[in-house]
């Protein structure tokens, strides 16, 4: 009691004069906000999260939700999140958690780069005039194509190219498991995905069988944790991803809670009901790079090398020598989780503290496989903080194949980032496996709010390349000298190999 | 804007480059009169076994020493002289034209199938990366490059180009936005027996270039074209790839063409997009690429850029304008104009 209460974050108001006591608000507040008292709501403020929830359903405007109601003294070092932080670790002794990505205030790179278009000396080019390729393949490309000439003098391919994904535009949805979210959640997404000729990542959560119908747009995720892993959800899969370790919190493994694992995320998983589900933080058959190169080569033979391999690794310091060493694994695809990645789950410390960004990150991987040669051996898959469309258009700039988005289909279906993923309370019917919170979710609404999202994302695209005179998606990856840095210091134009505006 | 012209002879008669002067000059609308120049193929027939190395110095003081030593390392200088030139009103002789025919060590390079090639390869990204006041601008067999900045006419009479006979020509006149009256970015551009004239502006020049470098190149001259003849050296040299696949890797059909191909073509143009895919150029352009056994023309997917394309007997014509062809052959009768990105492709017979 020493502590004592703390301001609250929000601070929930009902103008009494708006409302008509529908009680909406009360029946879509699962964190117990608002309760009826007579001829009046009641409200705990305490226990808002701002997601939202109630201000989307109320029918008359009458909630407000204002943030930080009542100031703490100000101070650029004791800020109020610090302070906070410290009552709750006094009282508590453990770790924070936090759910979706870095909340920490650095300056984002992207927002620092600038996209390139023609006047004069070339002509734009317009999409809705001429063709505009954004597909892509996805895997491995030989070095070079070897024929032999046949009996009529015309070349003959000897060369087999391995197994490619082909994504109609280089935009796919990035790991987010049945577990973590809800499987209305997984289904809008996975409807979305095939609708558009892309794909997306089941996660760490197995297949759920009401995802068979989508399985030719998924990718199936092997973690740690191996949870519901076996030969027909390898099968299934139109390509596997081994998951080394996330933006989020690269370098330590996850726990879903036992509250979370119900019948049927105990048989999707393949573990007991209500048994924690817990991800060590390596691979307990990989502890090095030899390790995960059998892996890799494993899974290829278990599905009869008609499936790309993808490995995912969070951006860390060394993350270029990493790449280079899964491309030599025999991978086809490495994923890199920068460290704004989002998460259902992970401690805050390490949320905001650990990892770099898909920028630098990006750029590095591109620049040293060029430079060992070896770029062609693997595609560069780059997610974590993919916000727009001008974001993907400068990774791919920067080196990219493609992109993985998470948060941003979430905010497609409704989520706010309210940041309150791993109470599994989730107004949204998103990140929570509670029937009736499920039940908001429906996947024909919020399947087309996704495919909107890619489709609105793939047009923009589409006309940032037609601006800058370039009308196939190959000609964008890598191609730096259409990125100009505003206010980049030159240590970090010069890892990502761009000049700077005026230049 | 630019204009370019090509022919190639495929029985090989020599033509001397006062057609090609008047020919190019026909186009002077095209340009500003900052840059021209000609290449030609069989000019130095006493020479054909070795590298004929053209040269800019700025002074015949320290570059040329320290290129000269750089020949000496790598091979045997048979034969140097200043290129002779003769100074016009637009033309100041503001670099020092030089050649060399240059026969290297071939055991210096042995890890490489063309060891010669190989080692005149390194000197040229070698001197033009390192070597301040000196720059290579040719270095083919039995083949040059003539070049400056100032008006198609100027350029010819500065090197009389007349005197010069060859069966294959490239030329260009140049309309430059990136480095104006800069001698080096004059085209063609030429690497071993790859010439280069281009109109237009590649847009994948980023992408392009950081492919090219990781195999070994360096692009030094602050402009896109060169990477063209790095990337036909690579392509067909470096690669074995036949003249058509590599132009259909550089200017690929549209996935939906490719998708109504038969399924070996299909196969084959999905395996180029695939693998060459950093490669391909885009944006708008029409190219003429020159071998001393073939000239190429193809022009971007969308075409943006005029090609113009003539065939009389022998002769086959590449052109930006249709009255330039028709300045050096009036009475040719076969003009047509090629679909965007198909190649045409004329070969020596003889």
């Amino acid at each position: 009691m020493i502590i004592g209460s703390r301001p609250t974050k929000f601070q929930v108001a009902i103008d009494n004069d708006q409302c008509m006591l529908c009680e909406r608000c009360i029946e879509n507040c699962s964190y117990g906000v608002f309760r009826r008292d007579n001829e009046k709501i009641l409200i705990n403020s305490r226990n808002c999260v701002a997601c939202h929830r109630c201000i989307s359903q109320c029918p008359r405007d009458a909630i407000i939700i204002k943030e930080r109601p009542c100031d703490y003294r100000s101070h650029p070092v004791w800020t109020a999140q610090v302070k906070e932080n410290i009552f709750k670790q006094a009282e508590s002794g453990k770790i924070l958690l936090g759910g979706m990505g870095n909340a920490a205030p650095y300056p984002i790179i992207f927002d620092q780069l600038v996209l390139d278009a023609c006047q004069i000396t070339n002509p734009s080019i317009d999409p809705l005039r001429e063709p505009m390729e954004l597909r892509t393949y996805i895997g491995k490309k030989p070095k070079k194509l070897e024929f032999v000439k046949n009996a009529t003098g015309d070349m003959d391919l000897v060369t087999e190219i391995a197994p490619n994904l082909k994504v109609e535009t280089p935009i796919m949805i990035g790991h987010m498991s049945y577990g973590a979210i809800s499987l209305n959640a997984q289904l809008s997404l996975a409807r979305a995905v095939s609708e558009v000729g892309t794909f997306m990542g089941t996660g760490e959560g197995g297949l759920h069988k009401a995802l068979h119908p989508y399985q030719n747009n998924m990718i199936v995720q092997i973690a740690s944790g191996r949870f519901g892993v076996d030969v027909n959800y390898l099968e299934r899969g139109a390509a596997i991803e081994i998951k080394i370790g996330q933006g989020a919190k690269p370098g330590i493994g996850g726990h879903l809670p036992g509250e979370k694992v119900c019948t049927d995320v105990s048989c999707t998983r393949m573990i007991p009901e209500g048994s924690d589900a817990i991800s060590p933080a390596p691979h307990h058959d990989i502890y090095s790079i030899e390790d995960l190169k059998q892996l890799v080569l494993s899974l290829k033979e278990a599905t009869e090398w008609n499936k790309p391999v993808f490995v995912k690794v969070a951006a860390v310091h060394n993350v270029a020598a990493i790449a280079a060493g899964i491309a030599r694994s025999g991978a086809d695809a490495v994923v890199i989780d920068g460290f704004r990645g989002g998460t259902g789950a992970a401690p805050t410390i390490f949320r905001d503290h650990v990892g770099i960004p898909i920028e630098t990150a990006v750029a590095a991987v591109d620049a040293k496989l060029r430079k060992q040669g070896i770029r062609n051996e693997v595609s560069i898959i780059a997610s974590g903080g993919i916000r727009q469309s001008a974001d993907v258009a400068k990774v791919i700039c920067l080196g990219a194949d493609a992109v993985y988005i998470g948060t941003a289909a979430l905010v497609a279906m409704g989520c706010r980032v309210c940041g309150t993923c791993y109470r599994g309370l989730c107004t949204w019917g998103i990140a929570t496996q509670r029937p009736d919170l499920v039940a908001r979710l429906n996947p024909d609404e919020a399947s087309q709010n996704v495919k909107n999202l890619i489709d609105a994302w793939t047009l923009e695209l589409a006309e940032f390349m037609g601006a800058a005179g370039i009308n196939s998606i190959e000609s964008l990856r890598g191609n730096r000298d259409r990125l100009r840095g505003y206010m980049l210091d030159q240590s970090m134009l010069d890892v990502l190999d761009v000049k700077t505006i005026g230049a | 804007m630019c204009g370019i012209i090509g022919v190639i002879d495929k029985q090989r008669e020599f033509m001397d480059g006062s057609a090609l002067r008047d020919s190019l000059s026909i186009m002077n609308e095209r340009g500003s009169g900052e840059g021209a120049g000609y290449a030609a193929y069989g000019v130095y027939p006493d020479y054909s076994e070795l590298y004929a190395i053209h040269v800019f110095y700025d002074n015949l003081v320290e570059p040329k020493t320290q290129v000269e030593d750089l020949l000496e390392t790598w091979g045997m200088i048979e034969h140097d002289e200043e290129i002779p030139t003769w100074e016009q009103n637009g033309i100041r002789k503001i670099h020092i034209p030089w050649r060399y025919f240059f026969r290297p060590k071939t055991r210096l390079m042995q890890r490489s199938r063309t060891p010669d090639d190989e080692i005149v390869k390194y000197i040229v990204m070698e001197v033009n990366k390192s070597i301040k006041g000196a720059l290579v601008f040719s270095s083919g067999k039995n083949l040059g490059v003539f070049k400056a900045s100032g008006w198609p006419e100027e350029v010819a009479n500065f090197y009389r180009i007349e005197n010069y006979e060859g069966y294959l020509w490239l030329a260009h006149n140049r309309y430059p936005t990136n480095t104006p009256g800069w001698w080096g970015g004059a085209h063609p551009f030429n690497l071993l027996n790859w010439s280069v004239v281009h109109n237009g502006e590649i847009t994948s020049y980023g992408t392009n270039r950081r492919y090219i470098e990781s195999f070994g190149y360096d692009c030094s001259m602050y402009t896109d074209t060169e990477v063209v003849a790095y990337l036909m050296d690579l392509l067909i040299r470096r690669h074995e790839l036949t003249q058509e696949l590599a132009v259909r890797a550089l200017a690929p059909p549209f996935w939906e063409e490719i998708e109504r191909m038969p399924e070996k073509e299909q196969k084959l143009t999905k395996a180029l997009r695939l693998t060459y895919g950093s490669a391909m150029m885009n944006g708008p352009f029409a190219i003429a690429v020159a071998s001393p056994d073939s000239m190429v023309g193809f022009s971007d997917r969308i075409k943006l850029r005029p090609l113009v394309i003539g065939e009389h007997d022998n002769r086959l014509y590449i052109s930006s304008e249709e009255a330039a062809i028709r300045t050096i052959d009036s009475s040719i009768t076969n003009i047509y104009m090629p679909r965007a990105g198909d190649p045409i492709v004329g070969r020596t017979i003889a």
